[in-house]
This record gives structure tokens, sequence and C-alpha cells, in this order.
């Protein structure tokens, strides 16, 4: 490996560290506050990615389909669980949020598919539409089993992922796609060039984990967020909704997928389960954080992205083990660090199944 | 009665029978399959149900012994048992490396870890060329016993259900001893489980490695089945379509395994002749069907199916020893008086709060000791320390000569200090005398194996004796055969009490056992600590009902905000004005 390969392949793993950055975060995010384990977040990201490129190529994505059915489902168990607990009075708002709200850019797209869109068009309709399903995904599969143990709502995880997986085949077909370029640029940076695509990734990760950081220290909203996340019976006894945070955290997962898809759309081809690999080597990344750390979260994702572009020119066929091999030491590592303090958190009762 | 609630085990054994005489060969075939991921699933039984774990990589397990068995006799030309062999050695070893890495962690991390080390191996399977890459290994050869080939349809059906009808046997007798009870107290928590003596990290590893075993075997079986491998089948999917299939059937019960396989399989072949009537993407589609079924399933009706049946049958009456040789009973010490625990300078801070602040005293052997506080004087914390739960930033904990200040709960447990919990830590879904049982675990030593095989009855007996009598010595003889989570809240203490004393031990330390108990109640407990103080028994009793503390302790300790504001006798602290003060806020 000459120096200036060494150079380029670091490029390359920083870049697409970046994108494992935000994944990361988003994944941090939604479990400290809901410790929901959201294995389907690489799926969104994937139907971001896909949105976009059918969109540019003037087809109907069928991530409004997606959205359309979920909001439906939402809708329905919604207005059944209020209606049976007799506060009807709650009912306008319930439909305006679950149904009017993700109608709004289904409709638009379905105006504005098959027409010649600007890109700044295709990237706000993509954030629309893609914005809904992670809030959707909550109301439906996990808030009704919100006191559940983590590993009930992991395996609700996987089942989502699957169903999701299994959705984006049908919407999407098997074919790959890949969507134009935000940036065309190319600069010259000693012996590498470097895309402006690239530099546009690790700017916008960097703006965004940046923008994360001020939502959690400087609003209301983030500080509650974060007060669910340390205490959830002490942040319900000072007035904050468990379902409330628990739904803020996944509209932010969704943005922040939504924006990780639109970004890494245009440096790869991506397929219907493409989005399921991102997604869980961002996992790799999010647990040399333990899970619960964000700036841990983000070191790792980064270092996932350059231990992934050196397997893949060492072998490509076997990046994948590299990456998810990878785990064992960092696992065997945090058993030695951790391993003491982790016990509390083991001890969750289950009475499931008493009956 | 009794017989009544073998009916379903024996029309299915009946089914299982005379299946090959009803049913063609596709049919056989099939039952073929529900037979070998039954074997797989019941290891998920065992894992998810039984011990509190998940994996999604068990499908990677099967793949691994498939693969293990498929080399050594297609690829070398070996002989299918030695395959075998490969087949549990290779499975055992790859989850002992992965059960060690992640089982000290929190219990999500087991899960998520095989998520990725699922897709790993299916990537290392399609990329080595010994075992063919992504196209597999195909001739592998049938199976024989002896002269006997297994070949065919119906011989391989024979093989597969009658090994699975032992199997089933042996781990439905492993849970049924000393080892798996240790297994099923593994969900709710750490703390009760090593107050018991029992390693949580190892007794975790060994159902994790039981359940990888019990694949490999699945995975040997489809390998000579198939007569071919690839590996698509060893895919994450399939690995959480074997989850599914322990949760449908109802994961804590070993038969969930064979009804929960039995569905998936059917219903998976159903989806295969309904769905490509819709889309020509039928594969995906099930996948989507499965999902939402599996949501559903967890939202509605966590338990699964067998437990919806069972609770329809008599439960099987216990059988209880009228006497049996006794258990090995602890040596202690002699001398009446001796300090058998020194406290020296304990304290425990969190943060800048100092909850036991330079605390000493002394237990003496054969007294009652009552170590009383208004609420939050950091009783409980101290009690944390010397048991082990919590390790002090600064002094000393000895027991008898010997330091025992930073040792883990369960090696202070064997010492011979056993504990009940302020908060009650019982097994809810274990009848009363399996959960004093557990307290016999550290006096008894049948290992998995003698458990497996029957071979630990003789101890077994002289535990649930001894069980029964602690049961019967705090007033719940009666009800031996209940589960523990129907009990009042009182009488779960007076559970904790009796499993406490079923461990032998030295030095009891209860925490606030009176609390919640009827006046009967609050009797018989007095009357029994006044018996065990007479055996000998040394006691430290935290309490807040004063009469009970003043008509039973020797020697009081007052706590007050983390620090020692008295010792003595009770009616010297009766007379304390620090104490009333602590207690009224000022005397009037």
């Amino acid at each position: 490996m000459t120096p200036e390969i060494a150079l380029l392949l670091a490029q390359d793993g920083i870049s697409t560290g970046a994108i494992y950055v935000l994944v990361a975060l988003g994944i941090v995010l939604v479990f400290l506050v809901t410790r929901v384990i959201f294995v389907p977040f690489g799926d969104v990201v994937g139907y971001s990615a896909l949105t976009l490129a059918a969109l540019q190529l003037r087809q109907m994505p069928g991530t409004v389909w997606l959205v359309l059915t979920l909001a439906a489902l939402a809708t329905v168990m919604e207005v059944y669980g209020l209606a049976r607990r007799g506060q009807t009075h709650r009912v306008p708002k319930a439909l305006l949020l679950y149904a009017v709200l993700p109608t709004i850019p289904a409709a638009l797209i379905w105006l504005a598919a098959g027409r010649d869109l600007p890109m700044w068009v295709g990237i706000a309709l993509t954030l629309a539409i893609i914005m809904p399903i992670s809030p959707l995904l909550y109301r439906i599969a996990f808030r009704p089993l919100a006191d559940a143990s983590v590993l009930v709502l992991l395996i609700i995880a996987v089942a989502v992922h699957f169903a999701m997986s299994g959705l984006a085949l049908l919407y999407f077909g098997p074919e790959g796609f890949r969507s134009e370029p935000i940036m065309r640029v190319l600069f010259e940076l000693g012996p590498v060039t470097v895309s402006g695509q690239s530099i546009l990734i690790v700017a916008s990760s960097a703006i965004f984990s940046f923008l994360l950081f001020l939502f959690f220290e400087r609003t209301l909203t983030g500080k509650a967020l974060r007060a669910t996340a340390v205490n959830r019976v002490g942040a319900r006894l000072v007035g904050i909704f468990p379902s409330t945070t628990g739904a803020t955290a996944f509209l932010l997962a969704s943005a922040l997928a939504a924006i990780c898809g639109i970004l890494i759309g245009p440096v790869t081809t991506l397929y219907y389960d493409s989005g399921f690999l991102i997604g869980l080597k961002a996992f790799v990344g999010a647990i040399i954080g333990g899970l619960v750390s964000y700036p841990a979260a983000a070191v790792g994702a980064i270092f996932v992205g350059l231990l992934e572009s050196y397997a893949a020119f060492w072998d490509s066929a076997l990046k994948e083990v590299f990456v998810f091999g990878a785990l064992i030491p960092i696992l065997i590592w945090q058993s030695f660090v951790l391993g003491n303090g982790i016990e509390e958190e083991i001890e969750e009762e289950e009475r499931e199944g008493a009956a | 009665m009794r017989w009544r609630s073998h009916i379903p085990l024996g029309l299915a054994i009946a089914f299982i029978v005379v299946a090959p005489a009803l049913f063609g060969s596709f049919t056989i075939t099939l039952m073929n399959y529900i037979g070998i991921y039954a074997f797989a699933a019941l290891g998920l039984v065992l894992l998810t149900g039984v011990g509190g774990l998940t994996s999604f990589g068990q499908a990677a397990f099967v793949g691994i012994g498939a693969y293990a068995t498929a080399w050594y006799t297609a690829v070398q030309g070996g002989s299918p048992w030695i395959g075998l062999l490969l087949a549990l050695l290779f499975t055992g070893l790859v989850a002992t490396v992965l059960g060690a890495a992640t089982l000290r962690l929190g219990g999500h991390f087991l899960p998520l870890s095989t998520i990725a080390w699922g897709i790993a191996i299916f990537f290392l399977f399609g990329n080595i060329d010994a075992i063919g890459r992504y196209s597999g290994l195909s001739g592998i050869p049938a199976i024989s016993i002896g002269p006997i080939s297994l070949g065919g349809n119906i011989a391989m059906y024979c093989f597969i259900w009658g090994l699975l009808g032992i199997v089933m046997l042996l781990c439905r007798n492993l849970l049924d001893s000393r080892k798996g009870r240790a297994i099923r107290s593994l969900r709710g928590g750490i703390a009760m489980v090593e107050s018991l003596e029992i390693d949580f990290f190892r007794m975790r590893l060994a159902i994790f490695v039981l359940a990888g075993l019990l694949a490999g075997l699945s995975g040997w079986l489809y390998a000579h089945m198939q007569r071919y491998v690839s590996p698509a089948p060893f895919d994450l999917r399939p690995g959480i379509e074997l989850l599914l299939m322990a949760l449908v059937g109802g994961a804590g019960h070993i038969a969930g395994a064979v009804v929960g396989a039995a569905i998936i399989t059917l219903l998976k072949n159903v989806l295969q002749d309904v769905l490509p009537v819709f889309t020509r993407y039928s594969a995906q589609l099930e996948i989507v069907v499965f999902g939402v079924l599996f949501i559903v399933l967890l939202q509605k009706a966590r338990a699964g199916i067998v437990p919806m049946i069972s609770r329809y049958l008599p439960l099987p009456r216990l059988t209880l020893p009228e006497e049996a040789h006794p258990l090995a009973r602890r040596a202690r010490p002699t001398v009446s008086g001796r300090p058998v625990l020194t406290i020296q300078g304990a304290t425990k801070r969190f943060g800048a709060l100092a909850a036991v602040n330079d605390v000493s005293f002394e237990v003496k052997s054969g007294e009652v000791l009552g170590l009383i506080g208004p609420n939050g004087a950091g009783k409980t914390t101290l009690l944390n320390l010397i048991t082990g739960t919590a390790r002090p930033n600064a002094g000393q904990i000895l027991f008898l000569d010997d330091d025992m200040t930073r040792l883990p709960p369960r090696h202070i447990a064997a010492k011979g200090v056993s504990r009940t919990f302020q908060h009650v830590k019982l097994r809810p879904n274990m009848t009363l005398l399996d959960n004093v049982l557990l307290g016999t675990y550290s006096r008894t030593r049948s290992g998995f194996l003698a458990g497996a095989i029957r071979l630990d009855r003789d101890e077994e007996k002289s535990a649930q004796f001894e069980a029964l009598q602690q049961l019967k010595r705090v007033g719940l003889g009666e009800k031996a055969g209940e589960l523990a989570g129907n009990l009042p809240l009182g009488q779960q203490r007076l559970l904790e009490v009796a499993r406490a004393l079923a461990a032998d031990p030295v030095v009891v330390i209860l925490d606030e056992p009176a609390a919640g108990l009827r006046r009967l109640e609050k009797q018989i407990l007095s009357d029994l600590l006044r018996t065990l103080r007479n055996e000998g028994m040394t006691i430290v009793l935290v309490e807040h009902d004063m009469e009970f503390v003043m008509n039973l302790v020797d020697r009081i300790v007052v706590m007050d905000f983390g620090a020692k504001l008295a010792e003595g006798l009770p009616a010297e602290i009766r007379a304390d004005a620090r104490v009333q003060e602590a207690y009224l806020g000022g005397v009037a």
C-alpha cells in the first residue's frame, strides 16, 4: 500500500464514517430516550436515498404508500385507544398528528412525481416524506410496549426491520439506485483528489452533530429528552410525558436518517436492503460508546468507516466480516472497562406470562 | 386427576408415532424439517424464555454445525459421527467466545452482537473456497447407524423425532434440577442470583453454549438430511424465524419449541403457496408477514401458545419427600460471643453524599443485632456493603478473621452470610418450593449432566426435604406448590427468610422482614428468630417496627444520616436522648 492509496482510503473512510456518525448519533439518541434499539434506522436511511433517486428518475417513490399505510394504522390505533379511554375530545388533535400531517408530504410527492424537479425540491420532498416514518413506527410498534424490557423492544425492532426491508423490495424492486451528486466539484489536496460530495458529507455531519448538541444543551425540549434518558420515572414526575419525548426522539432520528440517505445516495449504488448494513455498521460504532455516549459513538463511527475502507482494499468480499468481526474485541474490551458498572442495568424485573 | 395433565403429550407422541403410516412423503419431509428446526428453537426456548437472553444468530450456529459436518464428510470423506463431534465442538467454541465477550455486559449486547455476527458468518461462508463459496457444498453422505442407512425419508423421520424426544426429556430433567433452577432464576436480576452463591455470568454463559450446541445438532441433522448446504439458510432472516418459533410456541416451555416450529413451518408453507398469486416478490412479502406477526404476537400474546393450552390443564401434583438424608451443615463458630462480622470505618459515598460514613461495630456470634434508624439513614446501603452488593469507598469488613471487603456477593454468600432484600427479590413464576430450593444451591453439588440424566435424585430429595422444612418453619409449608408471585407481599418476605435459611447460614441478614406482615405472621417470624438464636444463629435485623425489634434483639445499633448514632442494649437505646431526637425531632 502506497501512502497515496492510504490517504485515498482514509479520505474514503472518513466520508463514509461521517455518515455513520449521524446514524450512530440517532441510534444512541433513540436508545437513551426510549430504550428502543432502533435496528430499522438503516432501513429509513435506505428509504430516504431510494426516494430521492426515484424522484430524480421521475418515478413515484413507494415511500408514499409506506407513509400512508403507517399513518392509517397509527390513526386507527390512536383513535381506538382514545375512544376506549373515553377521551374523544382529543380525537381531532390525534387526527391532525397521525392522519393529516403525514398525508401532506405524500400528497405533495404524488403531485410532483413524474416532473423534472430542481435538486433542492427533490431533497425537501424526500426530507418531508421520511420525517413521519420513524414516529409512526414508534406509535404502531413500540409505544404499546413502552414498559417492556430492552430485550422485547429489541426483538420488535428486528421484526420492524424485516417488515420494512421486505416492503422496500416491493416498492423499489431489486435494482440498485444512485442519485445525482449534490456537488460535482473536485478538489486537489496534495496527492489526493477530494470530491465535493465527500466534503459536503463531512461538513453536514459536523454541522448536524453540532446542532444536535445545541438542541440538547439550549432548548427545553432537548433538556426534556435528556431528563427522560437519565430517569424515566423522575421525568414523568416533573411533567414530561415519556410518549411525547419518545415521539420527539424518533422524529429527530427520522430527520437524521433522511439526511444520511440524501448524502449517501450519490456516493454508492444502493439497493432496497443496503440501508440495513449501513445502520448495522453505525451500530458497531455506537457500541464502541456503549450505546450511551454521543461523542464516543461518533468516534466509533469514524473508526468503523476507516476500518471498512482499509478492509475493502485488502479483500472487498470480506469487508463486512472485518467490520462485524471487530465487534468481538470491542465488546471484550468493554467487558473489562464497564464490566462492573453495568450490573444495575441487568436488573430488569419481568413479570410477563405470569397469568 | 393427574393423568389428565398428560393428555396433550400422549396425543402428540401418538400422532408422531403413527404419522409415517398416515402421510405421504411430502408431509414426512415437512415434519423432518419441523423436527430439525425444533432442536434450534429449543435452544432459543432455553436461552430466551428460561434464561432471559436472546440470540438472533441461532441460524448462524445451525450453519456452523452444518458446515462443520459437511466439510468433514463431503470434502474430507469422513464419518458423519465424527462430523457430529466437530459440529458440536465448533458451535460450542464459538458460543463460548461470543458469550464470554458479551455476557458481562447489559442484556442487549448479546443479541446485538448476534445480529452482527449472524451477518458476518453469512459473508464468511460465502467467501471461503474450501466450502464452496456461495454455491455451497454438495455430496454430503447420509447418516448410518451400523448397517442401517438413514438415507430414506422415513428412517430419517424416526431418527430425528426419536432424538428430539430424548433431547427434550434431558432438557426437562435439567430444568428440574439444581443447575436448571439456577438458570430459571437468571431472569429478573443479578442481585438475588449472586446472593445465593450462583455465578450469574457463568450460568448465562452455560445456557448460551447449551443453546449453541442444540443449534449445532440441528445443523448436523440438516446437512445430512438435505445432503447439501449453502450459506442462505443460515443468514439473519432464518435466525429471526427460529426466534419467532420459540416465541410463538411459548418461550418458557420446552414443548413450545415443537409447537412453534410446527406452526411457523406450516405457515411458511401456506404463504409460499398463496403469496405468489399476489406478487413476484413473494419471499420478501413472506418476511413482511412474519415481521407483522411478530409485532402483534409480542404486543398481544407474549407468553405464546403452550401456556394458553396448559392453563386449562390441572397442575401436576407435587410429590414431596416425607423424609430424606439431611444435607450437610456448615461448620460454625463454637464460642458464643465471638465477633462474626466486624465492620471497621465503613464508608460509602454516592457523589457528595456519604450514605454510610465511617461506621464501625461488631456482630457477635449467636446474638440478634437490631440495626435501626430513620428512613434514609443508610441502613440498606450498609447491608449492601456487608453482602458485597456495593463496594465501600473506605473501611474494612471482616467475617470471623477473613477480610471480605472487596469480595463479590457470591463469595461472601459462600462464607455463610445469607440475606433477604428490602424490595423482595423472588422468582414469581417459580413455586415456593423452587424458590427455597434456590437457597440450597450452595449446599448441593449436582452438575448439568447429573441433572439431565437424573443422577441427582438422592441429593435432590435431600434438598427438597430441607426446603420443605424451612417453608414449614415460616408457616408456608402448605403452599409449597403454589407460585411465589401469587403470595401477598408479607408472605413473600417470609419466603425470602425461608430461602435464606435453606442456605444454612452462619449469619442471616434480614432487611425489614416484618414490613407488611399481619399480626399473626409477625408472631410466627419473631418466634422463628428466637428459635434460630437459641440454635446459635447470628442475626442482623433491620426493622422499623420498634415493638418487634425491642422484644427480640440483644443489642441495637442506631444509624442517622449515614453515621452510627448509638449502640447498646434495647433499654439503653430507648433512653438515649440523641436517638429520641433523631426519631421524634427533639424531645418535647
